[in-house]
């Protein structure tokens, strides 16, 4: 290999052990590239093959310019968490290419368009330069083009070197741009020429290396915004009122397309919803909780900074007991924060948001599954519990690519709750808006439009008696607050009851929720193995708790929780919730923006555990 | 007395008598504005035929926001936060377009806090009507400003408004809305030939009612006062509304002296000239009109500006006729084959 630099002696041994299916590869570009399509090739091709991938897309908030790094990373054990360290850097952003270079380990592997020159930063590392516009320009003339054309070599570049078969690149560039037949054509062109100059004229110096197996069959990739968008179609949405932000955006607009695919009535035509893109995140509410109030299952997808906007609306919904739907795909505030950076960080918020009493139903999804099955429960729940139900997800459930189980068909019909209709009122003789009839705390209500004498009542955000009338009389507030508190201890029945596992002998418990979940598979991992400690585990899948929760402290002698924010929302709730046993509680806290990753955690743990 | 024949109760055209479009008792201050549009809005309904159980009564805060509940006690209601009606009647209205809704506000709840929802609502054309009970100041907080108070009008307490007002008419012409009318509380007869009017246009129907404060906003000095109003007003037509399940025929009104408009259901509104060649149909011409009069320090009233053939939002949306909020399961939730479908493209 001609224009490889000298490796250090501790590489060379290193290299004699194959990597095999176990690395992660990093494409460096610049926001705007057109790479998003040649990264989603590398990753389908990988899955292809039948190993676990997960990809993440680390982007700035920029239109075009700005640089962005898309992650790979290949885990026969199937480990979907990030991985801190990059094994593989495809590097094709010039302004960034420097300090990608610097940050690798020693002994990882360099890919990078040969004008770049990256091999005089370091000497430690395996560097594979190619010419990549070059090549591209074998394809296609046109300058614009050409640059589009070069990330699809690299892909044919990565494949030679790393044993990823041209088959399977072919047969995902093929779906990827579907009928688009010169498109295809160019595209497999480049792939192979790419392929054929790492064949011609590099030699494979590197451990890693793709094999064929077994356990990616029947999989899907999707990304828990789509995940949510499905699970909303199949919930049966009919009202759905957003305003764009990032990193919730994708969610409304792929349920939007598979509204308009799948939601036509057939005998009429027409769309059996309705979506408006509203002037705010306050009126993308208000609509939604008009629609809720007039009996239709709506939403709202919005992320931080529309949450707080959102807050006087909640309230609204709260204290009128309105049905409406709010997924939050949280990133990292306060204020603006940084839009295209995941967190936990509304934790607190969502659970207590508006003014005055208030306490919500939160659920957590942690799997692409859950984001599924969760917008479905979320649903059935604002209709039975009247009230509005946020899904918590974030940026990185949300929108990274994650491997999955296709999700299952709902069995359950929908819950419409407790709605009386004009017959049920005839055959009732009597209806008061919010009176407890059947001790849960949950009243009846009549939809707007019901054509019975007894069905109208006034619905109103100020203190109202249980025929819904105005009052200011201390008792009638009292009564309302209490029936809304047992309520709340309702729901708690009804939430998703947390995922348990108690492990013999073990003697410290983790509780995590959300997106945190994906990293502990590993860490236990790294416990058992490193420092030969077994944990019980405990994933929260909702707020309010189930009492599973205090069960579980007490079974423990210690609980770390685990969380992606500064202050340790959850943690916090926690304390509120087990008071006795304060002392057994640690908070291990990931807040710097990226996806939590196991090694961080595995270190913070045993930080603590060495005292 | 067992002689004499009780006399019969009048009814509308379904069986209803106008007893039955009443709320519950006003708390609003004796000798309120807001009090007399609440009774032309009964007085509309009620002449309509329009079934109290079809209408949704939606408000923001302040005064005029709490008269949904004293008309039309056997509609639902929705009293919601300050400012933010027009989203909550939006969202009402895609869950169930069958619902016949009528907005109340005030200047405040309106120009003020709710300008934004305003306008995009106008914007949007959601078929409603719109009510601003404009009385050109904060009743409910004692007597601040609103962005509709007159330009140099004084406070009780003497301060005095440098801000110019926003004419919500004017503006919402600008916004593309379709039906565009004034008029004054004191004037039940125009008031309700305008509502009904609303009642039968398909788009957003605006009506700005002058609607005098007789705590905080009825001194002399107040444009928005009885005595200023009473002085200034300057009518703009006789109108008068016919429905369509009334016979045409019995209307007075001499050829030549009236400009009829056909409404989106049949029937017809008819604009009686007073002393200008007025085309509520010319969109300029209206907008022209309001800039004069408002130089001239008078307002205008009747109805000012309509486009009966505006497309609505629902056009827009070409959404399922029946009301979404009831669509039955086998119509919102796709069969397996669909999720199977999904799946197979995500693999």
């Amino acid at each position: 290999m001609s224009t490889q630099t000298r490796p250090r002696e501790d590489l060379k041994k290193k290299k004699r052990q194959e990597v095999v299916n176990d690395f992660s590869i990093q494409v460096a570009t610049v926001n705007g590239s057109g790479s998003q399509s040649s990264n989603n090739v590398l990753m389908r091709a990988i899955f292809r093959m039948g190993v676990p991938i997960s990809g993440k897309n680390l982007f700035p908030s920029n239109i075009a310019g700005l640089p962005t790094w898309f992650t790979i990373r290949a885990s026969k054990e199937g480990h979907a968490g990030r991985k801190k360290d990059i094994d593989v850097l495809i590097a094709m952003n010039p302004g960034t290419a420097r300090e990608d270079v610097e940050s690798l380990e020693a002994g990882r592997v360099v890919i990078y368009d040969e004008k770049l020159n990256l091999s005089k930063i370091r000497d430690d590392l395996i560097y594979y330069p190619i010419p990549f516009s070059e090549l591209a320009g074998e394809v296609v003339k046109d300058v614009r083009l050409r640059k589009l054309i070069a990330n699809i070599v690299y892909v044919g570049s990565a494949a030679e070197l790393f044993g990823i078969e041209m088959t399977e690149v072919e047969a995902v560039i093929a779906n990827w741009f579907k009928n688009k037949k010169k498109a295809i054509d160019l595209n497999v062109q480049a792939a192979h020429l790419g392929a054929k100059y790492v064949a011609e004229n590099l030699t494979k110096s590197d451990p890693f290396r793709i094999q064929r197996m077994e356990k990616t069959q029947g999989k899907i990739i999707i990304d828990g915004n789509s995940a949510c968008a499905l699970g909303s179609m199949f919930a049966g949405v009919t009202v759905l009122t957003w305003y764009p932000i990032t990193p919730a955006s994708s969610l409304a607009e792929t349920l939007a397309d598979y509204l308009g695919r799948y939601r036509m009535d057939p005998e009429t035509g027409k769309a059996t919803f309705a979506v408006v893109q509203a002037e705010d995140e306050l009126a993308a509410l208000g609509m939604a909780i008009g629609a809720g109030w007039a009996g239709a299952r709506s939403m709202t997808s919005t992320s931080g900074p529309g949450i707080s906007l959102m807050a006087e609306f909640v309230g609204l919904a709260y204290f009128t007991e309105t049905p409406v739907v709010i997924f939050d795909v949280q990133r990292i505030g306060p204020s603006t924060g940084l839009p295209t950076r995941t967190s936990q960080g509304d934790t607190v918020s969502l659970y207590y948001l508006s003014h005055g009493d208030t306490k919500h139903v939160v659920l957590f999804p942690a799997t692409m599954k859950e984001c599924f099955d969760f917008s479905i429960d979320a649903f059935d729940l604002a209709e039975r519990v009247q009230q509005p139900i946020f899904v918590a997800s974030d940026l990185d459930l949300g929108m990274n690519n994650w491997m999955a189980d296709p999700f299952d068909y709902p069995e359950k019909p929908l819950d419409r709750g407790k709605v009386l209709t004009a017959e049920d009122l005839e055959r009732v003789g009597t209806f008061a808006r919010y009176k407890d009839v059947d001790g849960d705390g949950i009243p009846y209500r009549t939809l707007p439009g019901t054509d019975h004498p007894l069905a109208a009542h006034f619905t109103r955000g100020s203190g109202h008696d249980e025929e819904s009338r105005y009052s200011e009389r201390p008792e009638d507030y009292t009564n309302l607050m209490d029936r809304l508190a047992k309520k709340h201890e309702t729901a708690r029945t009804l939430v998703p009851e947390p995922i348990v596992r108690y492990t013999k002998g073990a003697e410290i418990g983790i509780i995590t929720y959300g997106s945190t979940d994906v990293a502990m598979e590993e860490c236990q991992e790294q416990l058992r193995q490193e420092h030969g400690i077994e944990i019980h585990y405990f994933r929260i899948r909702a707020l309010p708790f189930t009492d599973h929760l205090k069960d579980f402290v007490s079974r423990c002698q210690k609980v770390y929780v685990v969380e992606q924010n500064r202050d340790g929302q959850m943690g916090d709730l926690i304390f509120l919730e087990v008071k006795d046993e304060l002392g057994k509680i640690r908070k291990v806290l990931h807040y710097d923006g990226l996806p939590i990753d196991a090694r961080s955690i595995t270190d913070q743990i045993m930080a603590y555990e060495r005292g | 007395m067992a002689t004499s024949t009780p006399k019969p109760k009048k009814v509308n055209r379904l069986g209803l008598a106008l007893s039955e479009y009443r709320g519950r008792p006003s708390t609003l201050c004796a000798g309120c504005g807001h009090d007399a549009v609440s009774s032309q809005i009964m007085k509309a309904f009620y002449e309509m035929g329009i079934n109290p159980h079809q209408v949704a009564k939606m408000s923001g805060i302040g005064c005029s926001s709490k008269t949904p509940a004293y008309f039309l006690g056997a509609s639902h209601g929705f009293n919601g936060v300050h400012g933010r009606m027009p989203s909550l009647a939006t969202g009402a209205l895609l869950g169930n377009r069958d619902l016949i809704c009528v907005g109340l506000s005030g200047d405040g709840d309106t120009a003020s806090i709710g300008l934004g929802q305003f306008c995009h609502l106008l914007r949007r054309n959601v078929p409603m009507i719109y009510i601003i009970e404009n009385n050109g100041v904060y009743g409910l907080t004692k007597g601040q400003f609103s962005a509709t108070s007159d330009l140099g009008s004084q406070l009780k307490s003497g301060v005095i408004n440098d801000l110019p007002p926003i004419d919500c008419c004017a503006l919402a012409i600008e916004m593309g809305c379709s039906y565009v009318a004034r008029s004054f509380a004191g004037d039940p007869k125009q008031l309700v030939a305008l509502l009904q009017g609303a009642l039968s246009h398909s788009g957003t129907a605006l009506l700005d009612v002058i609607s005098p404060c007789v705590t905080f906003n009825n001194h002399e000095s107040s444009t928005k006062g009885y005595k200023w109003a009473k002085e200034h007003e300057e009518l703009l037509h006789n109108i008068d509304f016919i429905p369509y399940f009334e016979p045409i025929e019995t209307v007075e009104y001499a050829e030549g002296e009236m400009q009829e408009i056909e409404m989106h259901d049949g029937s017809h509104i008819r604009l009686r000239k007073v002393d200008q060649d007025y085309d509520p149909m010319s969109r300029s011409g209206a907008e022209r009109l309001l800039s004069k009069t408002r130089e001239s320090g008078e307002f205008l009233t009747g109805l000012i500006y309509v486009n009966p053939v505006a497309r609505n939002f629902f056009d827009l949306l070409d959404f399922s006729e029946s009301p979404l909020a009831t669509l039955p399961q086998e119509k919102v939730r796709p069969g397996p084959k669909v999720l199977e479908e999904t799946m197979q493209e995500l693999m």
